[in-house]
């Protein structure tokens, strides 16, 4: 804005008005202390989730050193004398998300250029809520999926996968996540303006330029944020690794072998009757502290990049 | 290569990306039905589970989730809600514990749902409130679970309702909660109803969370709000996890039921979305 060298124009001065009610109102006030309850309810669930994982953690970390923790690569805490190395948790739960953005992330890509781009708003009416289909079906059932449909087919098909293997579980966790991506991808390419596409048209473009030169760019960071969000849920899926992906913590890159992510482990190893105060029981929210660590650093990467697709064209 | 070739080509790999989607869907839904459908019977919804396939039923898990369910309703819905008002109708943005709040929400929304299951072994299970493995304690943590996903649609549909109709309760002298409750909300309820059934499908196909709150359980009577309870994504995951295929077959088969109850909602908030669409 320019700025200009004159003093402000002389405003006539404004009497202040009370616009508030003559009377107090008992009943608006009680309304406001209700919702605001309730608005209590979220932050006092971070605070629980955070002092829940927080303090046992602690206690765990005071009888086993945080650096073997993260460093060694023996995972054995059921065991007497247990191993504590989170490392073998860690790999797996990156190694099967790798596998599900193997998936994800190409086709949540093309079906969300697709629906932005390509498609009549008929056939939107119709392909969205098949994707919201797949985006509604619980993950336990994915699991059931993966173990005994995705995987005989891998054997049918040659690749020698164990019963429960990284393969199976990745892929199927890939679909399951191709809802999210696509629809977080579509919604940044449609932020973009028609004015950018209108331009290149004018140049000459076609749609396969206008879409993979001008519109994608423009979103990528709403695209990368899907993507990062995509990881995040990964992370933190439980019933597709426990059931299809097994419970061997072990260090391996070979995709048909059975591995143990923190999601899995957590959830094999939190629903026995450990008992309160042990150091087993201490290491389900050792490794729950780690894996909400994680999420959360991507999840506010993925919402200071979505943040800044929105500020750019407003 | 022509211009045109490449463009056929890159119609052509979309399409495949849709493909992968489709078919994986109707793959799987193929393999559970004919899988499952022969093992639907009567016995499935009248008797508890058994360590024999031929007398197990999921009885106890099934009218769980419809507790769960019922419950959920109670509570996830009305705090969700309200908290949806708050943010959008009575906070002042340029308050700091405001954006905490609703960056706090955005943050909630992605927190893995087992991470809350471990909330609730460690707060709700034991700890200060300490109800126990009992039904109360699933239905708490879903709550928890599934809020963001009540508050986040509730408030685009409250936002949807222009301002006009707002001033114009104002003008005529109506305090703000009635035009709170009186305008604004009636204006939203589709939008919110949209988002709430879809919390509620998510919520009871839920299961890691559950896990940790002990409804991995044998429970061989019908269970009670403060009683011991198993759900039926629980129990799919119990019978998946057994080594005879006669109990696979049984996981199928609840996988139906399961998938009967969350398709139903997921097509009805559908209908009442495009149904009830507004264009102010």
């Amino acid at each position: 804005m320019a700025t200009h060298d004159v003093t402000a124009p002389s405003v006539p001065a404004v009497r202040e008005i009370d616009l508030s009610p003559s009377s107090r109102r008992l009943g608006e006030l009680f309304v406001k202390l209700i919702l605001g309850l309730a608005a209590l309810v979220s932050v006092v669930t971070t605070v629980g989730i955070v002092i829940s994982l927080l303090l046992p953690a602690l206690e765990f970390f005071a009888e086993i050193s945080p650096w073997e923790f993260l460093t060694s690569t023996e995972w054995a805490p059921l065991f007497e004398p247990g191993t504590f190395g989170a490392v073998p948790l860690v790999l797996a739960t990156f190694v099967v998300s790798f596998w599900a953005l193997l998936v994800a992330a190409p086709v949540g890509l093309g079906t969300a250029i697709f629906l932005s781009e390509y498609a009549s708003p008929r056939t939107r009416n119709v392909l969205k809520p098949i994707l919201e289909i797949l985006a509604a079906i619980p993950t336990v059932v994915y699991g059931y999926f993966a173990l005994t449909a995705v995987t005989p087919l891998l054997r049918s098909m040659g690749v020698q996968v164990e019963i429960f293997n990284v393969l199976a579980g990745g892929l199927v966790l890939g679909v399951m996540l191709i809802p999210t991506i696509a629809s977080l991808s579509e919604d940044a390419m449609s932020a973009v303006p028609r004015d950018l596409r209108d331009g290149a048209y004018g140049l000459g473009a076609d749609r396969l330029q206008v879409s993979t030169r001008v519109v994608v760019p423009a979103a990528i960071s709403g695209i990368i944020a899907s993507f990062v969000l995509g990881i995040s849920r990964a992370v933190g899926e439980t019933m597709i690794v426990l059931i299809a992906v097994g419970q061997l913590a072990q260090i391996s890159f070979d995709p048909r072998q059975p591995m143990e992510t923190m999601t899995a482990f957590i959830g094999a190893t939190g629903n026995g009757d450990l008992p309160t105060g042990s150091i087993e029981y201490k290491t389900i929210f050792a490794v729950g502290l780690t894996l909400f660590a994680i999420t959360l650093v991507m999840n506010v990467i993925s919402i200071r990049l979505v943040r800044r697709f929105r500020e750019v064209y407003e | 290569m022509s211009r045109k070739t490449k463009g056929n080509l890159f119609v052509g790999a979309m399409l495949v990306c849709l493909g992968i989607s489709f078919g994986t869907l109707a793959w799987l839904l193929g393999t559970t039905l004919v899988e499952g459908l022969p093992a639907i019977s009567k016995q499935l919804f009248t008797d508890p589970p058994s360590t024999v396939p031929e007398e197990a039923g999921a009885r106890p898990a099934i009218l769980a989730t419809i507790y769960l369910a019922v419950l959920l309703l109670l509570m996830a819905v009305p705090i969700g809600v309200l908290t949806a008002i708050y943010l959008e109708e009575y906070a002042r943005k340029e308050r700091w514990y405001n954006r905490v709040l609703e960056l706090n929400i955005q943050n909630l929304a992605a927190v893995p749902a087992i991470v809350y299951g471990i909330l609730g072994l460690a707060f709700v299970v034991r700890g200060p409130v300490g109800v126990g493995r009992v039904l109360l304690a699933g239905a708490i943590i879903l709550t928890l679970v599934v809020l963001p996903t009540v508050i986040i649609p509730s408030r685009e549909a409250i936002r949807a309702v222009p301002d006009s109709i707002r001033q114009r309760g104002f003008a005529l002298g109506a305090t703000k909660w009635q035009v709170v409750s009186r305008q604004v909300l009636p204006a939203s309820i589709p939008g919110i109803a949209t988002g709430s059934i879809l919390a509620l499908s998510r919520a009871v196909g839920e299961t890691a969370p559950l896990l940790l709150i002990g409804a991995l359980q044998y429970v061989a009577f019908d269970p009670t709000v403060l009683g011991p309870f198993t759900a039926l994504p629980v129990q799919i995951y119990t019978w998946v996890k057994l080594p005879d295929p006669a109990f696979q077959t049984l996981a199928a088969a609840a996988i139906i039921v399961l998938l009967a109850i969350v398709l139903t909602m997921n097509a009805f908030a559908i209908f009442l979305r495009n149904r009830y669409r507004q264009t102010w």
